[in-house]
């Protein structure tokens, strides 16, 4: 038999015995739903920590440093490759080059610097770090208030809570944070700050004599003719933004509480550990950076873009054994979920099996009429296969449809209770277009199995006692 | 005896039964409802099988139908041995070759008469809109034109009988084999039916094989009457209608 011809027969069935194929369609729908909805979660959930650590920006960095850097210098990768000495600079040619490696997002120097800054005529040392534009996506400034910088020059600070509290006078809280950034932010947001900072500033070759004791370098010109002076600078710099969350959480005792726009701290040539070590470079235009912060189009590249870093002979960091735990984390937990979810389909599996076996019996003399008048096993077995596939297929997408129905319902719940609890709005739930397609493909095929033995039952019955049947 | 007399004109029967056994075990009982039957049909012949009840008339037809196997003994139908087939070449033997009637009619409650007519050419995979016109023509045929779309349940014995016809014939089979055709049938609407098979027996040259107990029904429209008796041939006798048909 053809099989829109099977598939028309079998709904023709299906509908004659409507209350009871309903009710084991509810059965199979219930089964997917359960299994949508606890994918769904898993999903969900998995997308909301991708997401926040894609936006922290600890999985999609690499921090290349330089060998010359001898403050890492002895780790067992670092071993192979160049003496320190013979190391490449990582200066700004270096930075366009690593910025042109494919599936590199941009590669972006970390300017950061231990200064005071004055507010209300007192003085306040703290980390001062540049940020470039694109941070402006970092989780850490989802919740801030004020706005991030205008443009990338602009004179303008964007501070973390700990800094705005102790700018304000008040002590942090040990234990839970709740301090409310909206109230700290209200009266420094607009406020002016004035940073002193060492500029370094380039010069003609010293005309001072050696100290007692020292030479200069023979026959090294360059390093000879190396001088620039540090002169004590203030920039008076604008509030416009408090953030609530550390976006340098992961820099431990070097993370910064003030940030800068990137061009602005360029432009400003503050004098960086770098300058002492790099003499010649540093009496020069060309900066020499300590770091450099390179962002990946795709996490999933970090370790071929790290190789090709490293290969230019830098060193590089990056967490990225910590995001493959998490996916392992994430699979496994997709795994029992599934599992779990489809407890109830292989329940609902069970109801298919009694409706066929049923329908069997109520059409055994119909099967006997069917053989007698020339279907093979194969038809008779093909039409309880269609009708045990057909359920399937309904039962597929209407679970579907209350699968996401219920998390949309659960979603909106935890929002409504997440507001309550003044946390901003989460999309925890997630039905991508795949699971649909597998949920609804799944659903089929533990239909057929399900169609297996009461298939096989109809079409090995004889047609002559099926015949005799009433 | 009409085995070796009524031959197809190649010489081989349309039919032939040789030593047919059809023994049932139930318990420690072996019951012989066909036991050892010989018997010939020719191509376009309208045989009738009668006697009592029990006596393996209805077992002697499904054997021929392919419903059922043989325990002992062969049937050829058109040079085939239906032992030897396969459950899925009995199936296209019953699908293409044989054509059947029964007493309860046997129509699928739940479909049209339309849809039961052409349910068989489902199976036989022809297309659509050949099988629409098909199975209005034949409904046509034994005058149910008007009463394609309505359920069995809503039809009289007589014309659930006619649809049966019409479904029996739908594929044009070479053999039509009716079990009690007017069992549940009045006089007067199982002489309409009987017309109606003697008129497809003699236009399409159709092999018909009845089984009744009614010897005045077969003697008025077979052509030969096999007796049997507890599983036995006892008999095999033309008919007046054979020997009317001789004279003329």
């Amino acid at each position: 038999m053809k099989l829109p011809d099977l598939t028309e027969l079998a709904l023709r069935n299906l509908r004659e015995s409507l209350l009871r194929n309903s009710l084991t369609t509810i059965g199979i729908s219930v089964g997917v739903a359960s299994l949508v909805a606890m994918l769904s979660l898993g999903i969900g959930l998995q997308q909301l920590a991708s997401r926040r650590l894609m936006k922290s920006g600890l999985f999609d960095t690499v921090v290349v440093t330089s060998r010359r850097d001898l403050r890492n210098f002895g780790r067992e990768e670092e071993r192979s490759g160049p003496a320190p000495g013979e190391s490449r600079i990582l200066d700004e040619p270096t930075r366009q080059e690593i910025e042109h490696l494919s599936n590199v997002q941009e590669a972006y120097p970390d300017i950061r610097f231990i200064t005071e800054l004055r507010y209300e005529d007192k003085a306040h040392l703290t980390m001062v770090a540049a940020l470039p534009s694109s941070a402006k996506s970092n989780d850490a400034f989802e919740a801030l208030q004020g706005h991030f910088f205008s443009s990338d020059t602009a004179a303008e600070v964007v501070i973390q809570k700990a800094f705005a509290e102790e700018l304000l006078g008040k002590m942090p809280k040990t234990g839970v944070d709740e301090t409310n950034v909206a109230q700290l932010a209200a009266p420094l947001l607009g406020k002016g700050l004035t940073m002193r900072y060492a500029q370094r500033e380039a010069s003609k070759a010293s005309s001072l004599p050696p100290a007692n004791g020292t030479n200069p370098v023979p026959g090294d010109q360059s390093l000879d003719a190396a001088a620039y002076s540090v002169v004590s600078r203030e920039l008076q710099l604008k509030i416009v933004g408090v953030a609530d969350l550390d976006p340098e959480s992961m820099r431990g005792p070097t993370r910064a509480r003030v940030f800068l726009p990137l061009k602005l701290a360029e432009s400003l040539h503050v004098m960086q550990p770098t300058d002492l070590r790099e003499i010649s470079r540093a009496a020069g235009d060309q900066p020499v950076y300590s770091s450099v912060s390179v962002r990946v189009k795709n996490p999933a590249q970090i370790r071929t873009i790290e190789d090709a870093i490293k290969k230019m002979g830098f060193n590089t960091f990056s967490i990225l054994d910590a995001t493959r735990s998490l996916q392992q984390f994430f699979a496994v937990l997709d795994l029992f979920l599934g599992i779990f979810g489809s407890l109830a389909l292989a329940v609902a599996s069970i109801g298919i099996v009694n409706t066929l076996v049923m329908a069997i019996l109520e059409r055994r003399r119909e099967i006997g009429i069917m053989k007698a008048i020339g279907a093979s096993d194969g038809d008779v077995k093909k039409l309880f296969f269609a009708e045990a596939g057909a359920m399937g297929i309904l039962g597929g997408f209407v679970g579907v449809a209350l699968g996401w129905a219920i998390g949309q319902v659960i979603n909106l719940g935890t929002n409504v209770y997440l507001k309550r609890q003044s946390l901003p709005p989460e999309h925890f739930w997630a039905v991508p277009w795949w699971l649909v397609g597998a949920a609804i493909v799944f659903a089929f095929i533990v239909s057929l199995l399900s169609g297996l033995y009461p298939a096989g039952r109809a079409a090995r019955l004889d047609p002559v006692q099926a015949l005799r049947y009433e | 005896m009409g085995s070796t007399a009524n031959l197809s004109q190649n010489g081989s029967p349309a039919i032939h039964a040789d030593q047919l056994c059809r023994h049932y075990r139930m318990g420690e009982t072996v019951i012989r409802a066909v036991d050892g039957v010989t018997l010939n049909v020719c191509a376009g012949e309208f045989v009738a099988l009668l006697g009592s009840s029990g006596s393996g008339k209805s077992s002697v037809l499904n054997l021929i139908a392919g419903l059922d196997r043989p325990t002992s003994g062969s049937v050829v139908v058109h040079d085939r041995n239906l032992a030897q087939l396969s459950r899925e070449e009995l199936a296209h033997y019953r699908l293409h070759t044989v054509g059947m009637v029964f007493q309860s009619f046997n129509l699928i409650a739940s479909m049209t008469l339309a849809e039961n007519v052409e349910l068989p050419m489902r199976f036989a995979e022809i297309e659509r809109g050949k099988r629409d016109s098909l199975a209005r023509e034949a409904l046509t045929r034994v005058g149910l034109q008007s009463r394609m779309n309505h359920r069995p349940s809503e039809l009289s014995g007589g014309e659930q009988q006619r649809a049966a016809l019409a479904r029996a014939l739908i594929n044009r089979p070479r053999l039509l084999l009716a079990d009690e055709p007017t069992g549940n049938l009045d006089s007067h609407t199982g002489t309409e039916i009987m017309n109606m098979v003697r008129e497809f027996n003699q236009q399409l040259g159709m092999t018909v094989v009845m089984v009744t107990h009614e010897r005045a029904l077969a003697e008025r429209y077979a052509q030969r009457l096999i007796f049997l008796a507890d599983g036995k041939l006892v008999g095999d006798e033309t008919s007046v209608v054979a020997s009317e048909g001789a004279r003329r």
